[in-house]
């Protein structure tokens, strides 16, 4: 493989005019763009979503607050959660992947580049049906807007009886066309991986995040699935007289909750995974080192996956299961603490004897792996059935689940960010900047996170707009509203930092963390075919084999 | 720069700990004082809710020393692995090693082992447990957004507020009218759901008299947050007494029977049931003796003539939201209600 030829500079063209650019960026089918396209997209509704839970903080800041009535506050977290699953971590999650996984296989484009642009629109349309429900969700009974049944979404209160309007059709359709959009990808992704392999590169030579993307995107496909018939049937019900979910017609309600959560829980670890895939990559490059036990690592996640399809039921402790059903879910939760808590240890064994650089990627990742062993221990005691009596349903389980989705997976997010801003842009971001961003979010998130497990303790249910004065609730939710805003300085600086970044930054280079995947290989940004010659591969690290012809990795996998 | 970088992370983790530290000595202090929080799950006053706290304290000491474990872990190899300025070169690169692999397999499933078979003990000796035959059985209804109680051996219904007798197993049997709705007193037991089409049931015998509070944990629409649960806990004497005096058919006096009119020919006896009178409705709370209960709107509002009246000129000034709609009384009409209503002992 020659990098001199593969670097050389790309001849200056005439810049178009903004039209025919923007033209461009709508009618793309590289891979790259549309990975752009995808988190670009995932940032404005990561703000609107983030506007939404300081909507909600303000107003539980202190009990019996009237910042917003009872109906908005229950259209804020059933918007909040919508949004920021579906249209913040899943774009984020197929943004990432569909940038990458190419360069990183060695490969020029994904191996479906028009289902791949029909699936990000698909996305894309399927955000915008979700808020148009605010102008157009009050149809003709001029009841509600936005929807107000919570981002699970239970039966019956999505009947026609108690939810009338059109704003939970809205919900409805718009995770319906998204979700085609989140199938078409993972085919995607699959097919891109299984087939596009450059020569030399086995599956046994992919860097980890193919084979975690890989794990991602059947995990898609598994879990999605079921959500969608769920959404057909719903409507079903609510326009063709069904009576599945319909409870005054005989329908269970209860068959709802296992649709949603054979969705719901294989989905947290559609987005964590490749949360795992961006700190599997991270923090060999700042320990110097490579991943330790990648057998392992590959062999946990692929176990993740079989048996995240197999503990849905933990989050229906509460609805009266049978003392057999509840012990096999106790079982199956407990058993993915195992694979977990092996990822954990793999990637301290990683930074065990290296030489850790604690640039911005790896100041987020060490920030991860910290909170994720709190999430995945407060994981265990929620596991613990008669313990989740107590707990299911609370502001601990908010407290934990936002320990996963904003501790594990927004902190990697944010390292990726920072990690391959430099290959996305050809620019360097501002580490000052970068360093400000994360101390100002670690401590926004500690202060928010960490304390809301204490309410939750002491009786506090979710979902709730308000709240009884004397229940020891109330010094708790000050100093989780307080939190916010630390959260939201930081979203800022980091948002300052990407633009000031993007059009002022230093030059980055091709490689500018003498890192060892094939991306780093190619020009930043690199050119639309990615690479002038594919690349040949004889290990897991060809970086390093053409830095290191002296000790390649070759001689020891 | 790499120094600095290093000891800032430093800082971190200090103050991660010390957080840490504070989380757990909340969650391991001693069962909170009722004056502290009265929803505290670590105040337990039932079987179901002190078998639950037991186990509960198990786990956390397991994953507390998990946490500190691993956490000392990260920490050292955060601190003495950082990149000094001296370094130079790569480190030794080191690939894996199965014995390390195999040792961070076993001792987590040992681990999950332990723990699992502690939790099907507690799952079996809650859900399984044999109850005597008489014990005294109440069934709970949730409605949007108030609490039905019956006691189909007594003949009585009320609402809003559960007496039981101390010291003896009561067997709730959950029902629910229109939503998704949860059972939750946190010093009486974990939650159950009350689910429209499928019956459940939970159990309590509670050891000391008192004022249990709690409140629905199911989103069940706009009121979901006022829908609070007050379970008043007896002495089986002044159980006895409170069932006898809701057994007893009211007695309206001639000086208010004009709000009995009033009330008989509005919409409320849609509604509203009071015992021996033309009033059979059933959709909200049975109103035969109303001024027995000390809250009104599911304990939304403490329950006083003003209250009263305010609560029937316009429900939503207190609990926006309510399916109870304003009835557009005039003033005399309204002063007419309240006296009638305050006489439902």
């Amino acid at each position: 493989m020659s990098t001199e030829s593969i670097a050389s500079p790309i001849p200056d063209v005439e810049p178009r005019p903004l039209v025919d650019q923007l033209h461009q960026w709508v009618t793309t089918v590289d891979h790259k763009r549309l990975g752009i396209l995808y988190i670009v997209y995932a940032l404005v509704f990561l703000v609107i979503g983030g506007l939404e839970a300081t909507i909600m903080r303000i107003q539980l800041m202190r009990p019996h607050n009237d910042f917003v009535s009872p109906e908005v506050f229950n259209r804020m977290f059933t918007m909040h959660g919508t949004t920021m699953i579906f249209f913040v971590a899943m774009p984020l999650v197929f943004g990432f992947g569909n940038y990458l996984i190419p360069l990183m296989i060695g490969a020029r484009d994904m191996a479906f580049p028009r289902l791949n642009a029909f699936s990000f629109w698909m996305t894309a349309f399927g955000g915008l049906l979700l808020y148009f429900s605010f102008l157009g969700g009050d149809g003709l009974y001029g009841a509600g807007n936005a929807p107000d049944v919570g981002w699970f979404a239970y039966a019956p209160l999505t009947s026609q009886t108690f939810s009338r309007g059109h704003s939970t059709d809205f919900w409805i359709l718009s995770l319906l066309v998204s979700g085609f959009g989140s199938v078409g990808t993972a085919i995607n992704i699959i097919a891109t991986i299984l087939c596009m392999r450059c020569p030399g590169m086995t599956l046994g030579r992919m860097p980890l995040l193919a084979w975690l993307n890989l794990t991602m995107a059947g995990l898609v496909i598994l879990a999605v699935s079921p959500l969608t018939a769920a959404q057909v049937m719903l409507l079903i019900d609510r326009y063709l007289g069904a009576h599945f979910f319909d409870t005054q017609a005989g329908g269970s309600a209860v068959i709802w909750m296992h649709f949603f959560w054979i969705f719901g829980h294989p989905e947290v670890y559609v987005l964590v995974i490749p949360a795992f895939a961006f700190a599997s990559e991270i923090i060999p490059v700042f320990s110097r080192k490579p991943i330790f036990g990648y057998p392992v690592m590959v062999a946990a996640t692929l176990c993740i996956g079989f048996i995240g399809m197999s503990v849905w039921a933990h989050h229906m402790f509460t609805v009266g299961m049978g003392a057999g059903a509840n012990t096999f879910f106790v079982l199956s939760t407990m058993a993915i603490a195992v694979p977990t808590g092996i990822k954990i240890f793999n990637w301290l064994a990683t930074m065990w004897g290296g030489q850790i650089h604690f640039k911005t990627p790896m100041l987020f990742c060490t920030g991860f792996l910290f909170q994720f062993l709190i999430a995945g221990l407060t994981g265990v005691m929620l596991s613990v059935a008669p313990f989740n009596w107590q707990l299911s349903g609370s502001y601990f389980v908010v407290a934990h689940f936002h320990y996963v989705i904003v501790g594990a997976i927004l902190f990697t997010t944010f390292g990726a960010f920072y990690y391959w801003f430099p290959k996305m842009s050809g620019r360097m971001y501002s580490e000052a900047l970068g360093k400000l961003h994360f101390w100002l979010f670690i401590i926004g998130f500690h202060l928010t996170f960490d304390f809301m497990h204490i309410p939750g303790i002491l009786g506090m249910p979710r979902r709730i707009y308000t709240y009884e004065p004397g229940r020891g609730w109330d010094l708790w939710n000050l100093i989780v509203t307080i939190g916010v805003f630390f959260q939201a300085a930081g979203v800022l600086v980091f948002a300052g930092n990407l633009v000031w970044s993007y059009l002022r930054g230093e030059f980055a280079g091709s490689d500018p963390w003498d890192a060892w995947t094939l991306e780093w290989s190619t020009t930043s940004p690199p050119p639309s075919y990615n690479f002038a010659v594919i690349p040949k591969v004889k290990s897991r690290r060809p970086l390093w084999d053409l830095k290191h012809p002296e000790d390649p990795d070759w001689h020891y996998e | 720069m790499t120094e600095k970088s290093g000891d800032n992370s430093r800082c971190g983790m200090l103050s991660a700990l010390l957080i840490a530290c504070g989380l757990a000595v909340t969650v391991f202090a001693e069962p909170a004082p009722p004056s502290w929080s009265p929803t505290s799950i670590f105040a337990p006053v039932s079987t179901p809710a002190q078998s639950i706290l037991d186990l509960s304290v198990f786990v956390l000491t397991v994953t507390g020393a998990i946490f500190v474990v691993v956490f000392s872990l990260l920490a050292y190899a955060v601190v003495k692995f950082r990149k000094r300025g001296a370094d130079s070169g790569e480190p030794a690169q080191v690939y894996g090693s199965t014995q390390v692999e195999l040792a961070w397999t076993v001792i987590p499933i040992l681990i999950v082992v332990i723990l699992f078979l502690a939790t099907a003990r507690v799952i079996a000796s809650i859900q399984n447990a044999v109850h005597p035959g008489n014990a005294m059985e109440v069934t709970v209804i949730g409605h949007q957004f108030w609490w039905e109680y019956r006691y189909p051996a007594l003949k009585v219904v009320t609402a809003n507020e559960l007496h039981i007798p101390v010291g003896e197993p009561i067997i709730l049997t959950l029902l629910s009218a229109d939503t998704d709705h949860s059972f939750w007193v946190p010093r009486l037991g974990g939650k159950t759901d009350l689910i429209p089409n499928h019956p459940n049931s939970m159990w309590m015998d509670p050891r000391e008299t008192g004022l249990y509070l709690g409140q629905c944990a199911q989103y069940c629409g706009t009121q979901h947050a006022k829908m609070l649960l007050r379970v008043i806990v007896q002495t089986r004497e002044e159980f006895d007494r409170w069932i006898q005096e809701q057994s007893r058919p009211t007695e309206v006096g001639d000086n208010v029977s004009e709000g009995q009119k009033i009330f008989e020919r509005t919409a409320c006896v849609n509604c509203h049931a009071v015992a021996g009178t033309a009033a059979k409705g059933r959709y909200g709370p049975d109103l035969t003796h109303l001024m027995s209960r000390t809250t009104i709107a599911s304990g939304a509002a403490p329950n006083t003539l003003e209250n009263l009246r305010r609560w029937m000129q316009d429900p939503s000034v207190i609990k926006p939201g309510s399916k109870m709609p304003a009835m557009g009384l005039s003033n005399p009409e309204l002063n007419a209600l309240t006296a009638y209503l305050g006489t439902l002992r």
